[in-house]
């Protein structure tokens, strides 16, 4: 299958190797990766911000990218939920009818899944000798309910010790500007989530999202906590010992 | 009473002597009333400890098998009230007219305040029983009262309370346990001392007995209102606690205040409503107190019943086609329990209409964006979705919210200074709407962003990101971008 990765502005200048993962995996797995070389940023963050106009730039921009694409997979729960969730309301807002139909044709999914319900796989052949946490981002759990899915992956994983996570879902306090606008309680919510993390006494703790997890990783960094984040394509890239 | 103790939803200050928007002193912003609750450890724990008994309470009442069904027809019922609302309060009017009551509307806070006065000084009573009413709460009435040398007896728990503490009306409700509360019921209630440190039912009863006086001697009763049935002319209030109940029944004069968006077409619409309000308000199937109320009846209750029909903003919030789902609130507060801002804040730093997320939608509607504190609000969500999860009426608050966030940078774009905030935005949209002005920024942010680093993090950043480093690092951006790491692969 011809699959277009959309990789979000955030990932891409940060986590890089979030993207180098989702090739490898998806290459892997016998299938014809393309980065198309329009795409810049999804306007997500314009958008929740309240730049509604910017965003519907940006939205614009990002559909004649990624025109004609058979599948555009993004390894980031959030940059899929606004294109499937938010442009047909960015296109309401900005009364831009032909964005709302661009938008309707794109066929957008979050990594986990594009694996299980398109490609139906849980098995990647991935490899992880760790113990490993899942903390489900709220896009991914609530506007795309993803659902199980990146559990059922990670359980395939060979080697991997999943241990579940208190409070799974509540917020890490991430909320993109929120973190910056609404400093103090984002960090009294992300210092709960990192005790539950470290509770759990895993070596990583993984999501679909690495705004969350850089909020996640950045309070533990601070704090020295002990453990890494990951993203979760990552992990099923992976492929350990030969 | 049935003895509830206080909880974490301790309203934000005595129902409050508040004044109209922009009267005194500006409002601090969400963030900044946020820091003071967030370090009152009392508060902290209250809360904390609230949310988890809620949790329990749901878990350990699972949601009927036709629950999807119910918040669908709920936010049918909800919507097809606001859409024909002008008819709804003419037939509603109609029918309370001739039940024998009296319909006043107030287009403002001020004017539902003047017209309360005036009934009770009509009434000849210097004193009113009131029972639990967050439009009382947001139109300042006790203050109000006060002004006119009326005095109000608060008779629901948390506000009693408030009132024997004396609280700044104004401030933020201090936190109190169960201990404080008994030691200040010693102090206050003549012949409350006994039972021991903490209990429940010991506090409950000694609130009940100040009450019971109050009751029986008051001639005027303020309360609110649940829902408003336009068909019957019906004044339907739910509690636990069943002061309320009192308040209709026992009084002379009852004087209801609600906000116009209370009314609901046809008493057939309580199935729904009386099935969902109770769950999503409680966890429990049903409230122990559900009273409704209509005009007046010869030898029975009240000789006189006023409906205070309030606007005070709906309208205007009507009239917006994503804002008005607000509008559709029953008040249940379950978006407030599950809400993990809320679980660390509190009522205080939403101001004083309503808490929660859905304070953080109606607030700005009925009061406008104009002051930081109320534009402020709107941001105050990580969008994490948990209170639509659960709003029986289905109000998609993370929508709201949104669109919000539009309204208040809408209402500032064309200021004569730019805010700074404007200027960023529109530069990154603007460098994002083309891929090589693009790469080129994101080539230098990085290289800058690595300067700033050591060990691989970065610790201190400047500006509004210096917000994000003051308790979490970022991690040092690789040297190379994954679009060049795919170029070089591709070349
Ligand atoms: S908005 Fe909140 S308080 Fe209102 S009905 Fe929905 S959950 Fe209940």
């Amino acid at each position: 299958m011809r699959v277009a990765l959309f990789v979000a502005c955030f990932d891409d200048a940060l986590f890089p190797a979030t993207g180098r993962a989702v090739t490898a995996l998806l290459e892997r797995l016998g299938h014809d990766v393309s980065y198309p070389p329009g795409q810049t940023c999804c306007g997500q963050m314009h958008w929740t911000t309240g730049y509604h106009r910017e965003a519907a730039g940006l939205a614009r921009a990002f559909t004649a990218a990624f025109e004609g694409a058979e599948a555009i997979v993004a390894p980031s729960a959030s940059c899929a939920a606004a294109v499937r969730d938010a442009y047909p309301r960015i296109a309401r807002a900005a009364r831009d009818a032909a964005l709302a139909r661009a938008a309707e044709e794109l066929a957008v999914y979050e990594l986990t899944e594009f694996l299980v319900d398109v490609l139906g796989v849980t098995d990647v052949g991935a490899y992880f000798p760790h113990r490993v946490t899942y903390h489900p981002s709220c896009q991914s759990a609530r506007t795309l309910g993803v659902a199980d899915r990146p559990l059922r992956l990670l359980r395939a994983v060979k080697g991997l010790d999943l241990v579940e996570l208190p409070a799974a879902q509540e917020c890490c306090g991430f909320g993109g500007a929120f973190a910056m606008k609404n400093a103090d309680v984002s960090v009294a919510m992300v210092a709960d989530k990192v005790r539950h993390v470290r509770d759990t006494g895993a070596d990583v703790v993984c999501a679909v999202d690495n705004g969350c997890l850089a909020h996640i990783g950045g309070a533990l960094s601070r704090l020295r906590g002990g453990v890494r984040v990951m993203h979760l394509a990552e992990i099923l890239a992976g492929t350990g010992p030969a | 009473m049935t003895g509830a103790p206080p909880g974490p939803r301790t309203p934000a200050g005595a129902p409050g002597a508040r004044g109209e928007p922009g009267a005194g002193a500006a409002p601090p912003k969400f963030a900044v009333a946020a820091r003071a609750a967030l370090a009152d450890t009392g508060l902290r724990r209250g809360l904390r400890a609230g949310a988890a008994a809620v949790r329990e309470r749901r878990s350990a009442a699972p949601e009927p098998a036709d629950w999807e069904d119910l918040r669908e027809a709920g936010r049918a019922i909800r919507d097809g009230a606001l859409l024909g609302l002008d008819a709804h309060l003419e037939e509603l009017e109609r029918a309370v007219t001739e039940a024998g009551g009296r319909v006043h509307w107030a287009a403002g806070a001020a004017e539902a305040r003047r017209i309360v006065t005036g009934l009770v000084r009509a009434a000849g009573a210097a004193e009113v029983v009131k029972s639990t009413s967050a439009v009382a709460r947001e139109i300042g009435l006790n203050g109000a009262l006060a002004r006119a040398g009326v005095a109000v007896r608060e008779t629901g728990f948390a506000e009693l309370v408030a009132q024997l503490a004396e609280d700044d009306p104004e401030g933020p409700a201090p936190y109190r346990d169960r201990a404080r509360i008994r030691e200040l019921f010693a102090r206050r209630l003549p012949g409350a001392a006994g039972g021991p440190p903490g209990d429940p039912a010991a506090l409950a009863e000694a609130a009940r007995l100040h009450l019971r006086e109050r009751f029986l001697g008051a001639r005027v009763a303020v309360t609110g209102a649940n829902f408003l049935v336009a068909e019957t002319g019906t004044v339907v209030l739910l509690e636990s606690e069943g002061n309320a109940r009192m308040c209709l029944t026992l009084p002379d004069t009852l004087i209801c205040v609600a906000g116009i968006e209370k009314v609901v077409p046809a008493w057939a619409d309580m199935e729904v409503l009386l099935q969902l309000l109770p769950r999503s308000a409680s966890g429990a199937p049903m409230t122990p107190y559900v009273s409704s109320w209509t005009g007046v009846t010869a030898g029975d209750g009240p000789r006189e019943f006023h409906l205070v029909l309030l606007d005070n903003g709906r309208t205007k919030a009507l009239a917006d086609e994503v804002g008005r789902a607000a509008l559709r609130c029953i008040g249940c507060s379950a978006c407030l329990d599950v809400c993990p801002v809320y679980e660390r804040t509190g009522p205080a730093p939403y101001g004083p209409v309503r808490a929660g997320p859905i304070g953080a939608i109606l607030t700005p509607q009925l009061r406008g964006v104009e002051r930081a504190a109320e534009a402020s609000l709107p941001f105050a969500s990580t969008l994490c979705g948990a209170c639509a999860d659960v709003c029986p009426v289905k109000i998609d608050i993370p929508e709201v919210l949104v669109h919000l966030r539009g309204r208040v940078v809408e209402s500032r774009r064309h200021r004569p200074v730019p805010t700074p905030e404007l200027v960023l935005m529109r530069g990154l949209a603007w460098t994002m709407a083309d891929p090589r002005r693009y790469e080129a920024a994101v080539r230098r942010g990085t290289r800058w962003a690595r300067l700033m680093s050591r060990g691989g993090r970065i610790r201190r950043l400047p500006g509004l990101l210096g917000k994000w480093t003051e308790a979490r690092d970022l991690p040092a951006p690789p040297p190379e971008t994954f679009r060049a790491w795919w170029s070089r692969r591709h070349r």
